[in-house]
């Protein structure tokens, strides 16, 4: 049995390690600002996410796997707020349109 | 296993200094932020896959301060900069007009 956690760990991680390398050669790659974002909050939160997932077997239930719960939805909501907000400050600036105060 | 962990820890902490590229390169202030963003998050993949490969205790706490003030300091940036220089070739420095 802990021989297929150790496997899931180890593909899960492995997986949150992918997006994590797109999501930086994204940031790299990509023509503008929005695209840029596009990238790294895909990165960002699959990475992050695939990580967590895969170290919850390895951790003590209940208490360090939920906690590495929390920590995931904090950054998945973090991620929420931050990339909408600088979306919108780059693309009302780049429309010309002053953002509503 | 934990030294899978830590060599995946490694390879995140690899990424990330490939993401300080992206933090030189980037011309507006806005790449820099975002890409300051997935350096944040970076950090908390790999301080949690140490925190579980070496079993010390508080290493998740940190790893979610950590996420917590990744996302304060992008609020921070688009609070305190008017559009005009999130976007803007800082060819001097940004005038800090008192909001």
């Amino acid at each position: 049995m802990t021989l297929a956690l150790n496997v899931f760990t180890i593909v899960a991680v492995v997986l949150g390690l992918v997006f994590f390398l797109a999501g930086t050669v994204g940031l790299l790659r990509f023509p503008d600002t929005l695209t840029r974002l596009h990238a790294l909050t895909k990165a960002d939160n699959l990475g992050l996410g695939l990580v967590v997932l895969g170290l919850l077997p390895q951790v003590a239930w209940p208490f360090g796997g939920l906690k590495l719960i929390a920590l995931w939805l904090l950054a998945l909501l973090a991620g929420a707020t931050v990339g909408p907000l600088l979306g919108h400050a780059v693309w009302t600036h780049a429309r010309g349109r002053e953002p509503p105060p | 296993m934990s030294e899978f962990l830590l060599v995946a820890a490694l390879c995140v902490l690899g990424t990330v200094a490939l993401g300080l590229v992206a933090i030189l390169r980037g011309p507006t202030p806005a790449d820099r932020l975002s890409a300051a963003q997935l350096l944040g998050t970076g950090g908390v993949a790999a301080l949690l896959l140490l925190g579980v490969a070496t079993d010390t205790a508080g290493v998740t706490d940190l790893a979610l301060v950590l996420a917590l003030l990744a996302a304060f300091a992008a609020v921070a940036f688009v609070t305190q900069r008017t559009p005009a220089d999130v976007v803007a070739e800082p060819a001097s420095p940004p005038a800090q007009e008192p909001e």
